[in-house]
């Protein structure tokens, strides 16, 4: 299965930009001096040898404000995906296994967290929260807001599974629910969960950008949107300080792209009939 | 000889897996068909039969390979041709298919229409549109179908009776020589079967088939469509006779095995007890020595596993098996 | 003295799907009675009911109306349907869509133990696992630690059976057991089946569409169509002289070897290809 990923071209473009993205967030303080709250300079201070990227509205370097916002923003990505995962992942599966009235409610629930924008929801709560704005508190608050994705797309996965003969010969050596989902449903959808993970985290970088650019976002931390934010709030456009802007925006467009089209190429594996 | 419309001879055929290993699928087929007959080709799954009707059609399509052997129609070879021209010149006209699952060979974007007209317009790109339409309307009335709803619907529209006879009409337009019926009926109720039999034999009746080489593992079908029948094994023949030698009187063990696993709701079947033989075909990966069925064989002899095993005449048919009587 | 009850009795039972505005009526009133000990068959083609049927009879599927009862208790009564498992069980059609592909096929044996009131001890299980792997011919050496892929068909049909070795039912639910088997190994599953029979004192229920192998098998014979039961009877008087119209035209339209099947009348006059521009060189 993992073979036929690879062997998609749109796969190994969208996974190698993902990876080269993780890859400097984690090893580039280990080259580099990532120094986000010294001034270096005067304010916005254009690209230069010393400084790539210039200067930010403090005078701190741009690259070091952007390696950080980026491992913070795949921090957020990543926690809100695992808790949107998993939400969404154990009523889905639980609803389309069960049919019937359970299925109903929570298809019904799930359809009403859909239907309220996770957006409102999401900024009535930091703004609430003010200085207790981490970024683990915010992926939180994404990841149980989010998840309605996921419930949807694993409920159909699950009900097809319902009534395959394995399913029914577990049921008849009398394992109950909790038995069949764990041991015959779950690890045929081990894939699928991995895709649905994948898309969950997306969705979490760009929840995050979004509230952090509204200035809703982690009260100390650095994330790219927050680096959008200030950029924003400090007219750095009209300054022409394009680098206090345009590198964040570009890396989060990245990001998003980059998983958008792994999601995608492994929706055409998992499921031939989109091949053709 | 001219009497025959496909002569394979001492056909191999082999594919390659994933792995680079060579499977000979079909190893040393020989068999001729004669104008105006259909000869059975019956086995169980995994003996070769589909691989044969590849070979017998060229197409050679990797990993499917042509290892040695000739396959001629009405006396010209198809061996060695490029696919492009296998696709022009055989495929539809002179050798036609209807496919296993066919119901599921008619592309779902297409009206039926468009699918024949093209079929016609890849062998002859100068026919007339219209002159077309007239023809395919006449060919599908005579063969049963309502042309003017039919040709004007997608496949999807259709229930399955009615896919199966579009699918035969469309592999029958050019009037081929040969037509190759690879399982037709296995995935139909016994109705719907008989019905499209009755539509086969009608056309053979009627000129515009003119032999038919029938695929299955059904023995009972053969028995009321062939005129003679080839039984493979582990990619050969293994005999070959007519339909009352082969079906009431076989000499080779894994026919007489064959015939007598069937179980029909016919007086006097209760009392008899079906054959039962242990184990699985051999796997054609590994070059095999002596006799193929050697390993199943219950009349097996000490030097079964050594000798090569060939075709012989007994009793007025081809047999291959040195102790058949 | 009360007679014993049937393993099995019906009465006007259905079952009903309704999906949005779409209702299929899967099981359509049917009524009848089996036997302990007895071998029926269920025959019909695909779509007539024969496996929603069997279904409620293993307690897979709940009838929408009209009473089943096993043994003269009504099936469902029980709330824990482990009781009925216990005592009716089933061999599928297709025995690797029947197993799980990700775990040993042998600790899937094992986990029908889980059906037991009283587990054995692990060293019982073994043996009895292993037992019930020579019932059918396979050493137990020869599956150790594989997975479904990993063997053969035939082996994997006689996992399904191993299991009911284990499990020794009163009743067996046979769905298609012999459709995906090769000819010469048929005999060898119904062997197997017989021999279970006889050992355990079952009450077998074959789900086919093959009336062949109804015929040689069953004391009865159930023809379903459209969801009813149009005949019933023993194998002989089913087939030599049936009394529904469905039954007449199902044995005439099925090939046997000694029956005519088809007429052919006398040749007709030969007809254009129908794309006439085409010149065929001989």
């Amino acid at each position: 299965m993992f073979r036929g990923l690879l062997k998609s071209p749109a796969f190994v473009v969208g996974a190698g930009l993902f990876l080269l993205t993780i890859l400097v967030a984690l090893f580039a303080p280990l080259f580099m001096n990532v120094d986000t709250q010294t001034r270096v300079g005067l304010a916005y201070m254009p690209p230069s040898s010393e400084h790539w990227l210039g200067t930010d509205h403090l005078g701190i370097d741009m690259v070091s404000l952007l390696i950080a916002g980026l491992r913070a923003s795949l921090h957020v990505g990543f926690l809100a995906g695992i808790v949107a995962t998993i939400v969404g992942t154990l009523i889905g599966v639980y609803g389309g296994y069960k049919g019937g009235l359970i299925d109903d409610v929570l298809t019904v629930a799930t359809n009403l967290f859909l239907v309220i924008p996770s957006l409102i929801v999401l900024i009535l709560l930091s703004s609430s929260l003010d200085e207790g704005r981490s970024l683990s508190l915010i992926a939180l608050i994404i990841g149980c807001t989010t998840w309605t994705w996921s419930a949807r797309a694993v409920r159909a996965q699950s009900a097809s599974l319902r009534g395959r003969d394995h399913v029914s010969l577990a049921r008849i050596n009398g394992y109950g629910t909790f038995g069949i989902v764990t041991l015959h449903i779950l690890p045929y959808l081990l894939s699928y969960i991995f895709m649905v993970f994948i898309l969950q985290t997306a969705t979490g970088i760009l929840s995050e950008a979004s509230i952090s650019m509204l200035g809703l976002g982690p009260y100390d931390s650095v994330s790219l949107g927050k680096i959008l934010n200030e950029a924003i709030r400090n007219e750095a456009l009209t300054d022409g300080a394009w680098w206090a802007f345009v590198p964040a925006m570009v890396l989060v467009t990245i990001i998003a792209f980059a998983l958008y089209v792994i999601n995608t190429a492994m929706e055409g594996v998992f499921n031939p009939r989109l091949r053709k | 000889m001219s009497d025959a419309v496909l002569e394979v001879e001492d056909l191999r055929v082999h594919y390659l897996t994933r792995f680079g290993t060579r499977v000979q699928a079909v190893d040393g087929v020989s068999f001729s068909l004669k104008e105006g007959e259909i000869l059975g080709i019956a086995g169980e799954s995994g003996c070769g039969k589909t691989t044969l009707v590849s070979g017998c059609m060229g197409l050679y399509i990797p990993p499917l390979h042509h290892t040695s052997g000739d396959v001629r129609i009405a006396g010209k070879s198809i061996i060695g041709m490029s696919l492009e021209q296998n696709r022009k010149e055989v495929l539809g006209r002179r050798i036609s298919m209807i496919p296993q699952g066919a119901l599921n060979s008619l592309n779902p974007t297409r009206k039926i229409k468009d699918l024949a007209t093209d079929m016609i317009l890849s062998h002859d790109e100068s026919a007339d549109k219209r002159d077309i339409y007239e023809r395919l309307r006449e060919r599908f009335e005579r063969i049963g179908l309502d042309a003017a709803h039919v040709l004007n619907a997608y496949p999807v529209q259709l229930p399955a009776g009615t896919k199966q006879r579009v699918v035969i009409g469309i592999s029958t337009l050019l009037n081929p020589k040969v037509v190759v019926a690879d399982e037709p009926t296995s995935a139909l109720d016994v109705s719907t079967q008989k019905a499209v039999i009755r539509l086969l034999f009608d056309l053979m009746d009627q000129g515009i088939i003119a032999s038919m080489l029938f695929i299955t593992h059904e023995l009972p079908l053969l028995r009321h469509v062939s005129s003679r029948i080839a039984v493979m094994y582990a990619g050969e023949i293994v005999e070959l006779g007519t339909t009352e030698q082969v079906i009431f009187d076989p000499r080779q063990p894994y026919t007489k095995a064959l015939m007598g696993s069937m179980l029909s709701a016919e007086p006097g079947q209760r009392d008899r007890k079906p054959v039962a033989i242990e184990g699985a075909p051999p796997n054609l990966a590994v070059p095999i020595k002596g006799c193929r069925f050697a390993e199943r064989c219950p009349s097996v002899r000490p030097d079964c596993k050594e000798t090569k095993q060939v075709i012989r005449l007994v009793a007025g048919r081809e047999v291959r098996c040195q102790y058949a009587s | 003295m009360q007679a014993e009850p049937y393993k099995f009795e019906a009465r006007n039972l259905s079952r009903v799907f309704r999906n949005g505005k779409k209702t299929t009526v899967a099981v359509d009133n049917v009524s009848f009675t089996i036997k302990d000990r007895e071998i029926v068959s269920l025959v019909g083609q695909s779509g007539c009911g024969k496996t929603v049927l069997a279904k409620m009879l293993l307690r897979l599927e709940t009838p929408t109306s009209g009473e089943l009862s096993f043994n003269g208790r009504p099936i469902g009564a029980e709330r824990d349907p482990r009781d009925h498992w216990r005592q009716v069980q089933a061999v599928f059609q297709d025995p690797f869509s029947a197993f799980n592909q990700f775990f040993t096929i042998r600790s899937q044996l094992k986990s029908s133990f889980h059906l037991f009131k009283e587990k054995p001890s692990p060293r019982e299980m073994e043996e009895r696992v292993d037992q019930a792997l020579l019932a059918v011919n396979i050493k137990p050496k020869e599956i150790e630690g594989k997975y479904p892929f990993e063997l053969s068909g035939g082996q994997m049909q006689r996992m399904l059976l191993a299991r009911i070795f284990i499990l020794r039912p009163q009743v067996l639910i046979a769905d298609e057991p012999t459709s995906m088997v090769d000819a010469c190994s048929r005999a060898n599953i119904l062997d197997y089946l017989m021999k279970l029979k006889e050992e355990l004192k079952m009450t077998i229920v074959f789900v086919t569409h093959d009336i062949g192998l109804a015929y040689y098998v069953s004391d009865s014979i159930f023809i379903m169509h459209q969801g009813k039961i149009v005949e019933q009877g023993p194998p002989d008087r089913v087939t030599q002289h049936p009394e529904s119209e469905w039954t007449r035209q199902l044995l005439d339209d099925i090939p046997d070897i000694h029956r005519d099947w088809i007429q052919r009348g006398p040749p007709k006059s030969a007809v254009e290809p129908a794309a006439g521009t085409i010149a065929e060189t001989a």
